[in-house]
């Protein structure tokens, strides 16, 4: 099978370049981070992030023939030729097909991504019913890979203004939880021309996320909540 | 770099891993306002905590009667009765207090029809010291790591945690009287290099799941902290013991929760049978982990295994509602959809034993503290030096952990560690002078790797030893077999110190990493070989076929490896708990 990837290193090459790779005797049942472990043994320099080889770390989000998702959980044999294997787009390149997340990681911290519960605490757990409980399936989740965020035109254009899909789909985790009591404080913070707005409904997080999670439908809801608000 | 220019940094604590042990710990600590420094290899989310599904065991009540004695008593006996029983009733009392943080921490658990958290049935749990099944697993679908991990996660960048993503600890840092000072680590984005210096310093890194070819763990388990550990002259304790998981997806080891047969799913063989019937006729499925393991062992070699193969059992959940598998089994289906191309919902699982969790680890007390034998005290604390959850051996676990009992483990010790800590440093209010010779021990070690000219290769060794490991100190064990390990892997330690990397680059160098890795891999690997070729006789995971029966008399004490000479030695267990009777050795039947 042939791959074509995008390799470099600030510290040896002048620019990044593209670079061929062979690999024989590639099983049906292998997936992209399994080629991507031996092309490495045949040269070591090649760089790329990995952990735990069943898509709940969230490590190796990379860019897989144009379109983002995790190497541990695509198949080979679903796989065009030659498979082009490129960083995740608008994030600093460190090295390879490892980029530079921290933007990514502020804009989660930005959101406040914690339970908020102004009440005294029992000594006993917050009750919440099963109903209640299911408001925050397809919410909690996210594994912060990075693929929703980086594949989308409004992140490519406003990186530090928009807050991205990882990060609003947080806000509205959080939203959306029966125990948090910090929705007013939550939804004014989103209230802004670029934070939340400049989501314009694109899809493309919903499309590349390896969850199967859906930040478009999460914004929209915030949304939603902030109409409610100003009535 | 010149070793003299490196930059000092200075913290009251340091920790060391970012899965869930670490982070509970730095929250505690971070909340008593000491300045916290947590260095992870990895970015703390990407920590092998994230892969928990099942659950943390706390009798809570919620769906069955249950109480924390009871809770005990399965602990103490899943343990075979080399868990220490102090740490064992610390552990089952705080239960419910450590679940209750962390769903205000946020952990969205899975509910029940009055609003209370879910809990389901797990394996080795009963009511009434040994009577009807129990259900004390609390759980959030099957994500439950996950949930837990991202929460605490949160709960530190509101607590403002200092942390050192993507760097890599390569030794501990001492005074010539032996305190432990802090850490050498480097930025892997940048290869720079950074003294840690640290009044108190805890180890949480996780286990060392690598050691065998297949394996649940993630490609980061390679016991870090217990070669670190081991290099500066501490022992670690009960390596024997290493559990493996009764249902790993056969032949590529991703983990099957013990939940999904905590919902009513169960194992056949070949002929359709529900084997563990014979194995287990009253826990049947739920059974301890270490039994179950073996009964699917000898059913493969029997040759009543399944597939064209014959080298697997089959795991049927088709026969449960598919709501049920929906809203409580959802990882897991998709992992099998992704990985197999089947829906458990219309096809049994391939299932086998599967590398799983390191029982042994760093001695510590129930304080985290990490204690060694110094003279006639089998248990003297080293001043400055802590350590929690799968890295530590306090021992909760014993020769064999229950499921849900790991995820309690690390909030549990990580927490109390940090408390310890809190009281250390208001009665240590300064720094220790690091001795230089340690520094410059630190510096070689990971600087050997720029110079080396061995024709040796790291993937080659990682391969073969994971290769040894698993065809020597498996499921089941033999002296002949055992011996022939101790001699591979002591051949392959020998091999390493003539391997080289040809990436020499200071950007993100990954190839270095996993050098290092595969030194702490090897020194955790001769732990483990030498500690199980010297007990002779079965309990828990450590199953021998010539000593097929526990000897209480002359085995029930933990073993103690130390690296120089490669030395063991041994003490005895802890078996006074703290307030309530000793559970006395009895026959181990489910």
């Amino acid at each position: 099978m042939r791959f074509r990837i995008y390799r470099y290193n600030p510290e040896t090459d002048k620019e990044p370049y593209m670079k061929d790779y062979q690999l024989d005797n590639v099983s049906s049942d292998m997936m992209l981070l399994d080629a991507l472990l031996l092309l490495k043994e045949k040269d070591p320099g090649l760089g790329f992030r990995r952990s735990c080889r069943e898509g709940v770390c969230g490590s190796d989000g990379m860019n897989i023939n144009g379109t983002n998702g995790l190497a541990c959980i695509t198949r080979l044999s679903d796989l065009k030729e030659p498979v082009e294997l490129r960083p995740m787009p608008r994030l600093p390149v460190i090295r390879d097909l490892i980029v530079d997340m921290e933007q990514f990681y502020k804009q989660y911290r930005d959101v406040k991504p914690y339970l908020d519960v102004k009440d005294p605490l029992p000594e006993v757990e917050l009750k919440q019913t099963p109903e209640e409980r299911d408001q925050l399936d397809g919410l909690y989740e996210c594994i912060m890979c990075g693929c929703c965020t980086t594949a989308c035109p409004s992140f490519w254009w406003n990186p530090d203004k928009f807050l991205g899909p990882a990060a609003l789909l947080q806000a509205a985790r959080f939203l959306g939880d029966s125990r948090d009591q910090a929705t007013d404080e939550r939804l004014q913070a989103l209230d802004d021309p670029f934070k939340l707005f400049r989501c314009h409904t694109i899809m493309n997080c919903v499309q590349v996320c390896p969850k199967g999670l859906n930040p478009t439908k999460a914004i929209g809801d915030i949304k939603k909540m902030m109409v409610k608000k100003s009535l | 770099m010149n070793i003299e220019d490196i930059p000092r940094r200075r913290f009251d604590a340091l920790i060391i891993g970012a899965g869930g042990g670490g982070l509970r710990a730095a929250l505690q600590l971070a909340e008593a306002d000491a300045s916290v420094a947590v260095v992870s290899k990895v970015f703390p989310t990407r920590s092998h905590t994230v892969a928990a599904q099942g659950g943390m065991n706390a009798a809570l009540a919620n769906v069955l009667p249950d109480n924390w004695h009871w809770h005990m008593f399965d602990t103490v006996k899943g343990s075979d009765y080399l868990g220490d029983q102090d740490a064992i009733e610390y552990m089952c009392r705080a239960a419910p207090k450590a679940v209750y943080e962390m769903e205000h921490f946020g952990v969205p658990f899975s509910r029940l029809d009055n609003g209370k958290i879910y809990q389901r049935p797990f394996g080795g749990q009963s009511q009434n010291f040994g009577g009807e099944q129990a259900a004390r697993t609390c759980a959030a679908a099957d994500r439950t790591g996950h949930a837990i991990l991202h929460s605490l996660y949160q709960q530190n960048i509101r607590a403002k945690t200092h942390f050192f993503d993507e760097y890599f600890a390569v030794d501990l840092l001492k005074d010539e009287q032996g305190n432990i000072l802090g850490a050498y680590v480097f930025d892997i984005h940048s290869g720079e290099e950074l003294i840690i210096e640290a009044k108190t310093t805890l180890l949480a890194t996780g286990g060392a799941g690598q050691l065998f070819r297949t394996t649940t763990n993630a490609l980061i388990n390679t016991g870090d902290g217990m070669g670190m550990a081991l290099r500066a002259g501490m022992p670690l304790q009960d390596m024997e013991f290493f559990q493996f998981h009764p249902t790993g997806i056969a032949g590529r080891g991703m983990l099957i929760t013990e939940g999904a047969r905590g919902e009513g799913g169960y194992l056949v063989n070949a002929k359709g049978e529900r084997f563990m019937e014979r194995y287990a006729p009253s826990a049947k499925d739920l059974a301890s982990r270490d039994v179950v393991s073996r009964s699917i062992y000898t059913e493969v070699k029997e040759g009543r295994g399944c597939g064209p193969e014959k080298d697997h059992v089959l795991l049927k959940l088709d026969h449960l509602p598919e709501d049920v598998l929906q809203s409580r089994l959802p990882g897991i289906r998709q992992t099998c959809i992704t990985f197999l191309g089947i829906d458990p919902a219309d096809q049994p699982i391939p299932v086998y034993p599967t590398a799983h969790y390191t029982m042994g680890g760093v001695p510590t007390n129930r304080h985290g503290q990490v204690v060694i034998p110094v003279k006639d005290t089998p248990e003297e604390p080293v001043t400055g030096l802590y350590a929690a959850g799968e890295c530590a051996c306090v021992s909760v676990h014993g020769a064999n952990r229950l499921g849900g009992n790991s995820l309690l483990d690390i909030l549990v010790f990580g927490r109390s560690a940090a408390n310890h800590i809190i009281e250390y440093l208001k009665e240590n209010r300064f720094h220790k002078v690091i001795d230089e010779k340690v520094i410059k021990q630190a510096y070689n070690r990971l600087h050997r790797w720029d110079t080396n000219s061995g024709d040796e290769s790291v993937d080659d060794i990682r391969h073969e030893l994971q290769k040894v490991m698993e065809e020597n100190c498996g499921v089941f064990r033999t002296q002949d077999v055992l011996n022939n390990g101790v001699e591979e892997v002591s051949k392959l330690a020998e091999r390493l110190k003539n391997a080289s990397i040809t990436d020499q680059s200071e950007l993100f160098n990954t190839a270095r990493v996993e050098a290092l890795e595969l030194e702490n891999l090897m020194d955790v690997a001769l732990a483990t070989v030498y500690s199980a070729a010297a007990r002779t006789e079965s309990r828990g995971a450590h199953s021998r076929v010539d000593f097929t029966e526990r000897d209480d008399k002359g085995w029930m004490r933990h073993t103690l490896y130390t690296s120089e000479e490669r030395k063991l030695d041994y003490k005895p267990v802890r078996t006074k708990p703290m307030s309530v009777d000793s559970f006395p050795p009895k026959p181990r039947v489910y």
